[in-house]
């Protein structure tokens, strides 16, 4: 049975965390062929194919294809899939954005954010901000699948597969990129770091986040935030952790400032250990936490950040 | 122009949701229920849009139970003129799945010819974020999703879309499917008087049928479980100790 994993590009370029990740879920399912899109893939074809268990990567290089855009994506997934049983790739904002459009062109069901694969028809997904998992069986001839990179390893390097050279779809023109505005920085990536230091409305205005991010910095961690701290400005909107934001699941959780809402607590419960810091000991958020603090944050997190330093 | 609204009956996002002991679902008696919070955004953008001279006329869809009435009631309280409620279950359980929904919502553009549909992005019930990506596909439309800045320029939608690395910008040609996201807009509420007002707006009921749509679903429900339970944590007492148990016990710093 033969799968077709869409490679991770972000901003053109090839993201091996997530895809390394995908690929575990993928290779249960069958021989896994990697599909790498882009403007000029030939590098990240060729990171691609260093990967364990990668059977082919298929390389489509096309300057429609530069910006991931949906329409010319989407139509060159699903005039290739006609060779695969299944279509996966990780839960990112381009699959999420791509995926849906392939299941609607090939007539099926888009199985979003899976968390397990029971067999090749039969998947474990998160409802109502993952307060329930749902089993659920495909009736359908191909299943498109985006899987929660949260959830399953890295797969190792070490592979050496073929790389084969592909077309593009006709663009169909619909769409174009203006620009990105994307925030260049040396922290680890959200969903990929062992432990993450996250603020809420708690920490309460944007020049106060900086001491979250400082404690993150001494402990080589990425920053997250809760949704109000986004909303209020504190905190970009890419930090957002939760059941519509980022779903990790890092050794390390620390909370501050943050009271633990449904929402918030969908992106976050699977990490290992949680740390909670807030002032009121009623915050539903230390229900989840391995250890929880009492405290004022702006006393904890600089002594915390000294204490770790 | 006209804007085409779809705004789904979920259960409100405030409610702790029970799994069923059976395994056979979330127990929805006599739960709140309310409109997707991304539905209300997506309604707010149409009347925003129409309150700029954009928008003509507003038309708003739900798809489900005969209750979905109240969601549609909702949407005409805030600024919406008209409702089109699709039946499609008479079990407040069944959940008609993206890829139907879209089904439903391509015959109803192909009636009312909107040159935008906004949607949500995703619904807080089954958190599937497909149906807007489902219609764009069905329609051959452009596609803009996770908006949070939305400008109609002309012909095209100028987008801004919150993604992984932070926000891009698109230009999307009409009509276009554009979904939203949680930073668009603040929903309004309706007023006392405009709840009466919307009583008296205009409410076609109609069926799957009517369309020539097979709502069965693609995805069977096995069984529906609990999540796993996190063990009891220990709260500590300074931040000595928890660095001390952060190293000696947890052993992650
Ligand atoms: C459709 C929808 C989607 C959503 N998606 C998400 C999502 O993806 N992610 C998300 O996070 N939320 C999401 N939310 C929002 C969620 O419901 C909560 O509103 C949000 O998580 C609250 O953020 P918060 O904990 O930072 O703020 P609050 O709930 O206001 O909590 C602030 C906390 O800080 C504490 N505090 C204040 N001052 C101090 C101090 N000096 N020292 C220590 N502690 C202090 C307070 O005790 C309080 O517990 C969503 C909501 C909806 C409706
Ligand atoms: N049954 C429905 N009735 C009306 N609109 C819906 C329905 N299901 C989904 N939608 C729309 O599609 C969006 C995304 O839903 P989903 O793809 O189910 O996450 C929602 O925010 C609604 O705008």
């Amino acid at each position: 049975m033969a799968v077709l994993l869409l490679a991770e590009m972000t901003g053109g370029e090839f993201q091996q965390d997530a895809t390394a990740k995908a690929l575990t879920a993928a290779k249960q399912l069958g021989d896994v062929t990697v599909l790498v899109a882009g403007d000029d893939v030939a590098a990240a074809a060729g990171e691609a194919a260093k990967l364990d268990g990668v059977s082919k990567v298929l390389a489509v290089s096309d300057a429609s294809l530069a910006n991931y855009l949906a329409e010319p994506v989407a139509a060159l997934v699903a005039g290739l899939a006609g060779d695969y049983e299944h279509i996966v790739a990780p839960s990112t904002a381009n699959a999420k954005n791509v995926l849906p459009r392939v299941a609607a062109l090939l007539d099926v069901m888009v199985l979003s954010d899976v968390t397990g694969i029971v067999d090749g028809d039969t998947f474990e997904r998160p409802i109502y901000a993952g307060n329930a998992i749902q089993t659920v069986k495909s009736s359908d001839a191909k299943k498109v699948l985006t899987v929660r990179t949260a959830n399953f390893d890295a797969a190792a390097e070490g592979g050496s597969a073929s790389v084969e050279d592909g077309a593009a779809a006709a663009d169909p023109g619909l769409s174009s990129w203006v620009e990105d505005k994307v925030e260049e920085s040396d922290r680890p990536d959200l969903t990929s770091a062992k432990i993450v230091v996250s603020g809420g409305r708690g920490v309460g205005s944007e020049e106060n986040f900086a001491i979250i991010e400082k404690l993150a910095d001494v402990m080589g961690a990425a920053v997250g935030a809760s949704r109000a701290a986004v909303d209020s400005g504190y905190a970009p909107n890419d930090w957002q952790v939760g059941q519509t934001g980022k779903v990790v699941a890092p050794d390390l959780y620390v909370a501050v400032g943050i009271s633990g809402a449904i929402q918030h607590l969908a992106g976050m419960k699977d990490s290992k250990v949680i740390v909670a810091i807030n002032k009121d000991e009623e915050a539903p958020i230390f229900q989840v936490a391995d250890y929880g603090l009492v405290a004022d944050l702006f006393d904890a997190v600089p002594e915390l950040e000294k204490a770790v330093g | 122009m006209k804007v085409l609204v779809p705004v789904k009956r979920v259960i409100d996002y405030n409610v702790k949701v029970r799994v069923k002991a059976d395994g056979s679902g979330v127990d929805l008696a006599n739960v709140k229920m309310s409109m997707n919070p991304f539905d209300e955004i997506a309604v707010e953008e149409a009347i925003r849009l129409k309150e700029k001279g954009t928008v003509e006329e507003i038309v708003v869809v739900s798809i489900g139970v005969k209750q979905s009435q109240e969601t549609l009631r909702t949407a005409l309280a805030m600024g919406a003129d008209r409702a089109i409620l699709v039946n499609a279950a008479d079990d407040v359980h069944t959940d008609i799945e993206p890829l139907a929904v879209a089904k439903l919502l391509a015959k109803v553009v192909e009636e009312e010819q909107p040159g935008l549909v906004i949607a949500g992005k995703q619904a807080i019930d089954n958190d599937m974020n497909a149906t807007g990506q489902m219609l764009s596909a069905l329609l051959g439309w452009s596609q803009a999703t996770f908006a949070s800045e939305v400008a109609i320029e002309g012909d095209d939608a100028v987008v801004t879309r919150e993604v992984d690395g932070g926000l891009q910008t698109i230009k999307v040609k009409m009509p276009a499917i554009v979904t939203v996201d949680l930073r668009l807009n603040e929903p309004r509420y309706a007023s006392l008087p405009n709840i009466m007002k919307a009583k008296k707006k205009p409410l076609e009921e109609k069926t799957p049928a009517d369309y020539g749509v097979d709502v069965s679903p693609r995805l069977e429900v096995v069984k529906t479980s609990e999540p796993a339970e996190r063990a009891a944590g220990v709260m500590v007492g300074s931040v000595e100790e928890l660095v001390s148990k952060l190293k000696n016990e947890a052993g992650v710093i």
